[in-house]
């Protein structure tokens, strides 16, 4: 699978930049919800800091505005043969500390993310051999044919092995480091922009490259990051104009941030899917008035509580018009046959039909978990989930809590106690694989780890054979047809419930020009602002 | 006296341990604080190892017994969020809050003490009516409101204030300081009016009901009869003998100033120690809360501890009751 860098689109792009671009740089204050906890790129796999971070480092590839992967810091790449990928690295890159960047700096960035105490174990397998070729050559060497090797490398930052060797940084700042970590407060990256001062949890200012290898896009000469976690500040702080791009817009505050003089929001679909999942594990259910038996595990009540969600009703009153109505467990931008996919009409009576040929006329009690600080609006879609299946007479009581306690209770460390829940979920490697592999596999062998985030235990094993196949089909088209396969599969079993893809909503100031890009990254080296 | 400051100092060890036994039993009910550090997708191994590194496998009582070991030579641990040692953290944002404390006593000791006095004296004037009525808003108005309702009128609207942070800051040796710079002093009004908008009714109304009492009394009749001034009378006289109460209150009240700046401090996203706090919470970063819980109880008990001492120096009936044989 040869890839080829075309110089002539890149020039055009850079040309188009700098015709766009006002002559005098400017400064850019940037807010955000969330933090910049560390500025080691390996300690948290979460993709708001991959986006901070990205600001500073780059990986081998890249992924452009409509997320396809393009070349990054390696120019191009081949297979040789099904388990050997070759990348030849783009010379004359330097480090900001003024190091160039050679193929020891991909050999030590592969042991330093595959080593204890990173996040990002799986960005590389344990078991691949990378090997230098010449400066500017690096060979992966697998046990397995990996089609999507490379397909999460955009957020696999290369770090420089002298500065990391000569900071006392070549071993990853641990989640749960002991002492402080050079590298978790200063960064020497190949990226658009520098580290010029970062105090976490207060402010972070950026500095543009003095010396960038790629023609800049934006026309920034720095960026102050503030983190405001508080909703009406950030609005305020945009509406007043002291930042020029705050990340969330809360839902009720869109209408008033639109109608300011001098801000908009910028909308989108998001790539993570919001869904309801079911225990059909345990043979009695933890929370329900239903003993010695799990209703979950009939097909037809799990039909009945398809049928039984008005998914247009959550769109228009809950979301306000800002979601999708997904039919699948994969965002459609992230698999192209997702369009040949529908939701199951939405039949109230057909669903308390089916209830009461599972052998419940009378419906039953079941207790619903549900974060209220996660997703947008999550605890309002689990209330109007409770309405809708009040009407099937099913009686849910709803238990919302913020995140830290429901992740505690409903993930594997806490046992999976939970009878019926609401997750979002962005598959990490962009790739279907990962939603088959994680959330729709069957979790009932201990030694893997497949189906670990599968809260509810949904097996098929005709599922899970197709999804090992397709980890190793190459040709992409035949892969599309087995992953529609396997997510038929789990449609039939009505498995779990997908609801929507909630909307991003940025807050961009009017003399700001931003690229949004549906992962969620607010990416400022696309970002060009006005006097 | 020196029996009597070691039998409070003593207290004040005991409290400070009672403070620490039930945050660290709460703690557990924060939730788990691996699901904050790694990503939702990271696999069971990792988490694991992650648990096992931070020691929370331990049982309980040995993780108190390890704490209580390190804080008492005065280790806090690093925090989880920030791998940084939480005794940095709390030191850089501490002059943070205690100026925004600072200002917020000040704003309401200066004008809780106007106002009072003011109400006092002119009682039925109509301004006098007005400063009743700001004392009601600001007892009854939730702190976030009030401060919600400022940054939209001065920073939405008007423009005139910014509406999040400490502006330019000015560092001296380890503090850093907003005073001494047009951002930074703009950007201290609107949190300190917040913070101290509570005190300043507190004190207004204290002020005006201690000067009704006091001009009441005899003393103040003679210096009338006496023929001294107005001006004399009010402020010489029946002022300062409204003050020791107030000093009081308003000392008392700085500890919680500063451990109720938590709210005032999120509305406005200012960098000090309860934001540092509210986020810990939101992210189980226990060390941290187990910090802050017990300097705030510190703070608490030290001030305590000094009005205790500054009474008996202050008031001899005090130092008598305490060399009576008990």
């Amino acid at each position: 699978m040869p890839v080829r860098h075309t110089l002539f689109a890149a020039t055009t792009m850079s040309i188009v930049a700098l015709a766009i671009a006002p002559a005098s740089a400017q400064t850019l204050r940037y807010a955000n919800q969330g933090d910049l906890k560390s500025l080691d790129p390996y300690t948290l796999n979460e993709s708001t800091t991959h986006a901070h971070i990205g600001q500073v480092y780059e990986g081998l590839i890249a992924r452009d505005k409509e997320l396809k992967i393009i070349p990054g810091l390696a120019e191009r790449w081949e297979t040789p043969e099904p388990t050997r990928w070759r990348f030849h690295l783009r010379k004359n890159v330097k480090f900001s500390n003024g190091n160039p960047f050679t193929a020891d700096d991909v050999v030590f960035s592969a042991d330093r993310v595959r080593a204890a105490g990173s996040n990002l174990q799986t960005r590389i397998a344990k078991d691949a051999k990378v090997v230098k070729i010449d400066d500017h050559t690096v060979d992966f060497i697998l046990t397995s044919p990996n089609p999507i090797l490379h397909s999460q490398w955009d957020t696999w930052y290369i770090m420089d092995k002298e500065w990391s060797e000569a900071n006392n940084a070549a071993a990853p700042t641990p989640a749960a480091a002991t002492s402080p970590s050079f590298a978790s407060l200063n960064a020497n990256g190949t990226g658009a922009f520098t580290i010029e001062s970062h105090q976490p949890g207060v402010k972070t200012v950026f500095k543009a490259n003095p010396n960038p290898w790629r023609k800049p896009e934006h026309n920034l000469k720095e960026i102050i990051f503030t983190p405001i976690g508080s909703d009406a500040t950030r609005v305020a702080a945009l509406l007043s104009g002291e930042v020029d791009v705050i990340e969330p817009v809360p839902l009720q505050d869109i209408s008033r941030v639109d109608s300011s003089p001098n801000a908009q929001v910028l909308k989108g679909p998001e790539l993570r899917t919001i869904f309801l999942g079911m225990d059909q594990v345990r043979d009695e259910l933890l929370y329900s008035n239903i003993k010695g038996k799990n209703p979950f595990k009939d097909i037809k009540v799990r039909e009945a509580f398809y049928k039984a969600i008005d998914i247009e009703l959550i769109k228009t009153r809950v979301m306000r018009g800002l979601s999708t109505p997904s039919a699948l467990m994969i965002a459609p931008q992230l698999f192209p046959l997702s369009r040949d996919f529908t939701r199951p009409k939405l039949d109230p009576d057909g669903a308390k039909k089916l209830l009461t040929e599972a052998g419940y006329p009378d419906g039953f009690e079941v207790t619903m978990d549900c974060p209220n600080d996660r997703y947008v609006n999550d605890a309002a879609i689990c209330q109007a989930v409770v309405g809708m299946l009040a009407r099937i007479g099913v009686k849910v009581n709803l238990l919302a809590q913020p995140k830290a306690q429901y992740f505690a209770k409903v993930l594997k460390p806490g046992g999976y106690q939970t009878s019926f829940y609401l997750l979002g979920w962005t598959p990490g490697t962009s790739d279907a694989h990962n939603v088959l592999h994680d959330i729709m596999g069957c979790r009932d062998d201990p030694k893997s780890n497949r189906g670990e985030a599968n809260l509810g235990g949904y097996c098929n094993k005709n599922l899970d054979a197709i999804a090992d196949k397709v980890l190793l089909e190459t040709d992409s088209t035949k892969r599309d047809l087995m992953i529609k396969e396997a997510f038929e599969i789990g449609a039939k079993d009505f498995g779990y419930i997908p609801l929507h893809q909630q909307a991003l909503a940025w807050g961009v100031s009017k003399k700001v020009k931003l690229t949004q890009r549906a992962d969620n990254q607010v990416m400022l080296y696309w970002a060009t602002k006005q006097d | 006296m020196l029996a009597f400051t070691l039998r409070r100092a003593i207290q004040a060890i005991g409290v400070m341990i009672a403070v620490g036994i039930i945050s660290f039993s709460m703690f557990r009910f924060a939730g788990d604080p691996v699901n904050q550090i790694v990503s939702l997708d990271t696999p069971a191994a990792e988490r694991e190892a992650v648990r096992k590194s931070l020691g929370l496998d331990d049982p309980v009582v040995l993780q108190f017994a390890r704490y209580f070991g390190n804080a008492a030579q005065f280790k806090f641990g690093v925090s989880y969020q920030f791998r940084q040692p939480v005794s940095n953290l709390l030191m850089e944002r501490m002059p943070a809050t205690l100026e925004l404390a600072a200002c917020a006593t000040v704003f309401a000791m200066v004008f809780g003490i106007l106002m009072g006095v003011y109400s006092a004296l002119k009682r039925d004037t109509w301004l006098a009516k007005v400063f009743q009525a700001v004392s009601l808003i600001g007892i009854s108005l939730p702190t976030f409101l009030i401060g919600i309702l400022l940054i939209y009128l001065f920073a939405v609207v008007l423009g005139w204030l910014p509406s999040f942070g400490r502006g330019d800051v000015v560092r001296l040796g380890w503090w850093t300081t907003g005073l001494l710079t047009v951002s930074g002093l703009k950007a201290l009004i609107m949190p300190s009016v917040t913070l101290g908008l509570f005190q300043m009714t507190l004190i207004m109304r204290l002020v005006r009901a201690e000067m009704l009492e006091v001009l009441r009394t005899d003393y103040i009749r003679f210096a009338r009869a006496r023929g001294l001034t107005t001006r004399a009378i009010h402020f010489g006289h029946a002022l300062r003998n409204t003050l020791v109460p107030v000093i009081t209150v308003a000392g008392l009240q700085f500890g919680s100033v500063i451990a109720f700046a938590i709210i005032t401090e999120t509305v406005f996203q200012w960098p000090g120690m309860g934001l540092l706090f509210v986020q810990a919470v939101q992210n189980v970063d226990i060390p941290i809360m187990a910090a802050y819980l017990l300097m705030v109880s510190l703070i608490f008990v030290t001030i305590n501890l000094v009005v205790d001492i500054l009474y008996t120096v202050v008031d001899p009936r005090l130092r008598s009751t305490l060399r009576r044989p008990t």
